[in-house]
């Protein structure tokens, strides 16, 4: 729908009249070419270690580099590393870093940086703790050299170091690694492609990044978080719109370049518009999926978490949050569908809803009308359609249901309380992560089974845990992929985590950006702004 | 002494009442208001489904033979919503209307009456209103969950302050007055005092706030709604009907249309009869503040 | 002076809501991932570990100094971030007060002196209807038609006035009318009502008989004693303000304080909540102060 107004010329003349005046008083404009990009959240939590927020994660790498990057093959490269030497045994890896490298601050990147760094980011990281769990020894060879030492042969040093999606191993100063893991980092000083201008931060609403004049990019093309980042504009602005439609009259009007997820539902806006690209630029995406409590009825019992299993399709929740199912794909995955460990164990029980089979199972495993509570959180909308089709799924197979509304961060303080539901805990908690954070068994927090130390939910399944301890230790690709699924057949069976299906997210810009790079992680190096 | 106050209701007033309140667009305001509460009594009988089903494959569906104002983002019958969503808006204005006048009209008093209490209560108001609504409703949201409950709580506080202020007004000019002072030295004790000649001349201002707090709750659920604190979605209103359909504003523009035109009527009707009974009982009301 | 006991209550009040909601601010630091223990630390790093009485305590001590503390999720002193905010609440405010009142008080005037009259119902029946629509639709009307169909003026954003007068004011168009509907009605029809009221005494039948024409006696004399009331509703009407404000702001995507109050208190960002409160109040304050002097220098019969 759009109202066209023609030809009378008073309007045009006086539109002319406004905008000449405008440009007496308007300053100067700015010489330096800037890229405007409402992004996906405020940033306001500005430590990539201590938070694993999106947002905070695609800041980092803004300003940080890291030691090895992911290509688009979902191969290991090097980055900061010029190379790195494995010994005979396997159990000594030795990395030397490139020429050239300079923090913001001018200072020579050391290798005493690195494994401060690595130190740091291994304590918090669920991957990393994995590592820093192998690791016997890491020590500074010289200035540009360490090693990292290991208990035995283990594919894991070089992933997780190149580990791309949230808490990315980024590379800080020494004296800033050094902060304890639990307090924030109070300095932005990296070695990355941008600098942190700290003058024009104002959290929440807006974060300026200015090219890092000293940055070598590598010679090879750019591939995901691997390649030469080269950066061809001055400065790049975020700036938080909390109106998506305003966001998207914004760009429709150029008063900003870039919308980095733009809402489904507004696509229309953008039909036809030359001006205009809407490109889906992390091909990956993400997942969606629910936790149920284990700790408490109803969900304690595997026939009755069989039964919400049965009756959620994942059909439903895929259409009510996504609409058009060139955005979407069903997939029951807990790795990913679309990665090297995927698996199609569930389908039958999870795509399509299966109400009638949800009630017979009700029926078998005896369920009393416990009360369901589910989390809703009202205002984040790739969060807030899943609960309320669930809801609906159970109801029909015969659950009780208790949904509860709320923000977003009083559902993240409520998932972590192991109180009853009835006394602010929980039953079901939907959610969705990036899909490169889930790709194998040990960098995916959700199938992590390990009692009350697991994440949210708190499953209990040594037969898991021992499944992932080989899977650390395992090279052999063959021997993995059947670990992984057999990993997928118990989560799958005992509902450990509920996958929904997998969505891709369009971003919007203007078509005077181009060479916009493709990647899980939304980078600003690479692209070009024309007039 | 009968009791009778002396203040505004002259033989002459109720000749004024009576042709305010018939006149043409107080008539059409109290039409349809009297339309919205035939809508939110008879909801399930007007044609109308389950407002709540979702139906994920018939989202943004435009209007139909099925589905007579369309669809909205679940799928969910638009038509039907609307007509629900009568009774929850117009629960929330009547909730927040009657609480805030009646717990205002019980502080104000207090506060009017009882000389020794009057300082702290009007500074604890004081202190009310320096906290703006919205911050406190967002507070009293997230404490207690969303809820119809809570929503209208969250609502009244806000406005309890303006009521007592307006109650404590009248009551401090009838106060002085010297039919009272007679009334005390005869001995009249205070609850009969208060009964029976200061609250009935708080009757009036109190009506007429009332419909301005019934009219400004619709609208600030709306906002609520709008900020992700306001009503669960199983209570359709047309308040978070218009915030949930926001952003299809230019492709789909009737899910905030429809909704938005039921409310604009309400609202507008309940301030058109609040102005006229104003107007009608005592200009002089406008000064109570 | 009682300024202190309210701001006091007031401190009082939000401090306990705030830390009986649940919520803890650790959680949004420490993102998805988060372990409970990976949230305890963080909760210890930012003493909410220590008992609620200790912590307002510290605060209070705090504030004594002239120190409003840091924002726990983004570690920015608050006063910083407040005064970074303002200017363009500022703005938007001071825009809507003035435009609402050069509006509205004719509005009321023309009503007041035609009243009865087909011109009398409809001013009113057109102010009321402005504010019988939520505000975000009302901006959405504006930016669809001012901005996307006509391209007259920007959609969004805010440019402080150190950018040029007219940048700054062209941002301020669309936002200001869509929230002054609101205030154009309240004002213009209490000045209406005032003024009828007015016109009933005395002194104005006196202006009358001594020949006074129509508009001298409603401008000269009607006007001015009206003038307490309207006075009153303009400084009430502020203090509701800052609720529309909010949703403005979201809609235009302007960066100021109503839009700090909602992430602040979504986010239970305590020291930037507890230090926005104490500036309301403080506002609110100045404003029943100055709406006190206004009303010595309009009507000389009051004195305190």
């Amino acid at each position: 729908m759009s109202l066209k107004w023609r030809k009378w010329s008073p309007v045009r003349t006086l539109r002319a009249a406004a905008f000449v005046s405008a440009a007496m008083f308007v300053s100067a404009p700015a010489l330096a070419q800037t890229i405007t990009a409402v992004m996906s959240s405020g940033l306001r939590v500005m430590d990539p270690v201590m938070s694993s927020a999106a947002i905070t994660n695609t800041h980092g790498y803004m300003i940080y580099d890291t030691l090895l990057g992911t290509d688009a093959n979902h191969k290991v490269q090097p980055q900061m590393a010029e190379k790195w030497q494995v010994s005979a045994d396997g159990t000594t890896y030795t990395f030397t870093l490139r020429n050239g490298l300079r923090f913001h601050d001018g200072a020579p990147v050391k290798a005493e940086d690195c494994v401060a760094s690595i130190k740091r980011w291994g304590a918090q990281d669920v991957m990393g703790q994995v590592l820093m769990g192998l690791v016997t020894n890491m020590k500074v060879v010289d200035d540009k050299t360490f090693q990292i030492v290991v208990k035995q042969p283990t594919s894991i040093v070089l992933s997780a170091l190149a580990k791309i999606g949230t808490r990315t191993p980024f590379m800080m100063p020494k004296r800033i690694a050094d902060t304890p893991p639990s307090q924030p980092i109070k300095e932005y000083v990296g070695s990355g492609p941008f600098k942190f201008v700290a003058s024009e931060f104002k959290p929440g609403l807006k974060v300026v990044y200015e090219k890092h004049k000293d940055y070598v990019p590598r010679s090879e093309p750019a591939s995901w978080t691997a390649g030469g980042k080269v950066v061809y504009v001055d400065r790049v602005e975020w700036v938080t719109m909390p109106d998506s439609l305003t966001a998207a009259n914004a760009l429709l009007n150029h008063e900003v370049d870039f919308i980095e997820v733009m809402s489904y539902d507004l696509l229309p806006m953008f039909e036809g518009r030359k001006d205009i690209k809407v490109e889906i630029l992390d091909k990956l995406g993400l997942w969606t999926y629910y936790r149920f409590n284990f700790l408490y009825p109803p969900f304690n019992n595997k026939l009755i978490r069989q039964a919400a299993m049965y009756a959620v399709g994942q059909l439903d929740v895929l259409k009510a949050l996504a609409g058009d199912p060139k955005y979407y794909k069903t997939c029951v995955a807990v790795f990913g569908c679309g990665t090297p460990y995927a698996s199609s164990y569930g389908e039958a029980m999870l795509i399509r809803a299966n109400i009638e089979k949800a009630k017979q199972l009700l029926k078998e495993a005896k369920y009393d009308g416990t009360p369901v509570v589910i989390l809703h959180p009202t205002d984040i909308s790739s969060v807030s359609t899943q609960p309320v089709v669930i809801a609906d799924a159970l109801r029909k197979a015969g659950f009780k249901v208790d949904l509860q509304s709320m923000d977003w961060q009083t559902v993240t303080t409520r998932r972590a309380s192991k109180k009853p539901p009835a006394e602010g805990g929980w039953n079901i908690h939907p959610t969705n992560g990036p899909l490169v954070g889930i790709s194998d068994p040990l960098r995916n927090q959700a199938v992590g089974t390990n009692g009350s130390r697991a994440w949210f939910g708190w499953p209990d399944f040594p037969e898991i845990e021992a499944l992932r301890a080989r899977f650390a230790i395992t090279s052999d690709q063959a021997e993995l992929k059947k670990i992984a699924e057999e990993i997928q057949k118990a989560v799958i069976d005992e509902g450990v985590v509920v996958p929904l299906g997998q969505f891709v997210v369009p971003s919007g810009y203007s078509t005077k950006l181009t060479d916009v790079l493709e990647s899980p992680v939304r980078v600003f190096w690479n692209i070009k702004k024309g007039k | 002494m009968t009791g009778k106050v002396e203040e505004p209701l002259a033989p002459s007033a109720f000749g004024h009442l009576r042709r305010t309140l018939t006149s043409a667009p107080v008539l059409i305001a109290l039409t349809i208001l009297g339309i919205a509460i035939l809508i939110a009594l008879l909801a399930p009988f007007l044609g109308t489904g389950d407002p709540i089903a979702i139906h994920p494959g018939e989202r943004l569906k435009r209007v139909s033979g099925a589905h007579w104002l369309g669809t909205d983002a679940f799928g969910r019958d638009v038509y039907s919503r609307v007509m629900y969503g009568a009774r929850i808006s117009l629960l929330v204005g009547l909730g927040a209307a009657l609480a805030s006048v009646t717990l205002g009209l019980f502080i104000g008093v207090i506060a009017g009456y009882f000389r020794m209490l009057d300082s702290i209560v009007m500074r604890v108001m004081d202190g009310i209103m320096a906290i703006p609504g919205i911050l406190l409703a967002i507070a009293l949201v997230t404490v207690s969950g969303a809820s119809l409950m809570t929503v209208v709580v969250a609502i009244t506080i806000p406005e309890i302050p303006r009521v007592v202020r307006l109650v404590r007004s009248v009551i401090l000019t009838i106060r002085d007055e010297p039919y009272v002072e007679a009334a005390i030295a005869l001995g009249t004790p205070s609850p009969a005092l208060l009964l029976r000649h200061m609250v009935p001349n708080t009757v009036a201002p109190l009506m007429v706030q009332g419909t301005f707090v019934f009219a400004s709750a619709m609208l600030t659920e709306a906002a609520m709604s709008f900020l992700g604190v306001g009503l669960p979605p199983e209570f359709p209103s047309w308040g978070n009907i218009m915030a949930e359909g926001r952003i299809y504003f230019q492709l789909l523009p009737g899910l905030i249309l429809y909704a938005g035109l039921f409310l604009a009527l309400t609202v507008l009707s309940v301030n058109v009869v609040g102005d006229a009974m104003r107007d009608a009982l005592d200009p002089r009301m406008a000064r109570k503040l | 002076m009682t300024t202190v006991p309210v701001v006091g209550t007031v401190a009082l009040v939000v401090f306990a809501i705030l830390r009986l909601t649940p919520g803890d601010p650790a959680a949004i630091i420490a993102g998805d991932s988060a372990t409970t223990e990976q949230l305890e630390q963080i909760r210890v790093h930012l003493g909410l570990d220590k008992p609620m009485h200790v912590q307002f305590f510290l605060w209070l001590l705090q504030i004594l100094r002239g120190d409003l503390g840091v924002s726990l999720i983004s570690g920015v002193p608050v006063s910083g971030m407040i005064l970074d905010r303002m200017g363009p609440t500022l703005a938007l405010s001071t825009t809507i007060i003035l435009f609402s009142v050069i509006v509205a008080i004719p509005l009321g005037v023309i009503a007041a002196w035609r009243q009865g009259t087909v011109l009398d119902r409809s001013v009113t029946a057109f102010s009321v209807l402005g504010f019988s629509v939520p505000v975000f639709v009302n901006g959405y009307l504006l930016i669809l038609l001012f901005s996307i169909s006509l391209g007259w003026l920007p959609v969004q954003g805010y440019k402080p006035l150190t950018d040029g007068f007219l940048p700054f004011f062209v941002r301020l168009i669309l936002p200001t009318l869509a929230l002054s509907t609101a205030y154009i009605a309240l004002i213009a029809r209490i000045t209406r009502t005032s003024i009828l009221e007015v016109m009933g005494e005395d002194y104005i039948r006196t202006a009358r008989a001594k020949g006074l024409k129509e508009n001298a006696v409603l401008l000269r004399h009607a006007l001015r004693n009206a003038a307490v009331p309207i006075v009153t509703i303009i400084g009430v009407g502020i203090a509701h303000l800052i609720g529309g404000v909010v949703v403005t702001e979201s809609v235009f995507n302007l960066p100021g304080l109503g839009r700090l109050v909602v992430e602040a208190v979504l986010a239970r960002d305590y020291p930037v909540i507890q230090g926005l409160i104490l500036l309301f109040s403080f506002v609110n304050i100045l404003i029943n102060l100055l709406v006190d002097v206004i009303y010595t220098v309009i009507d000389p019969r009051i004195r305190y």
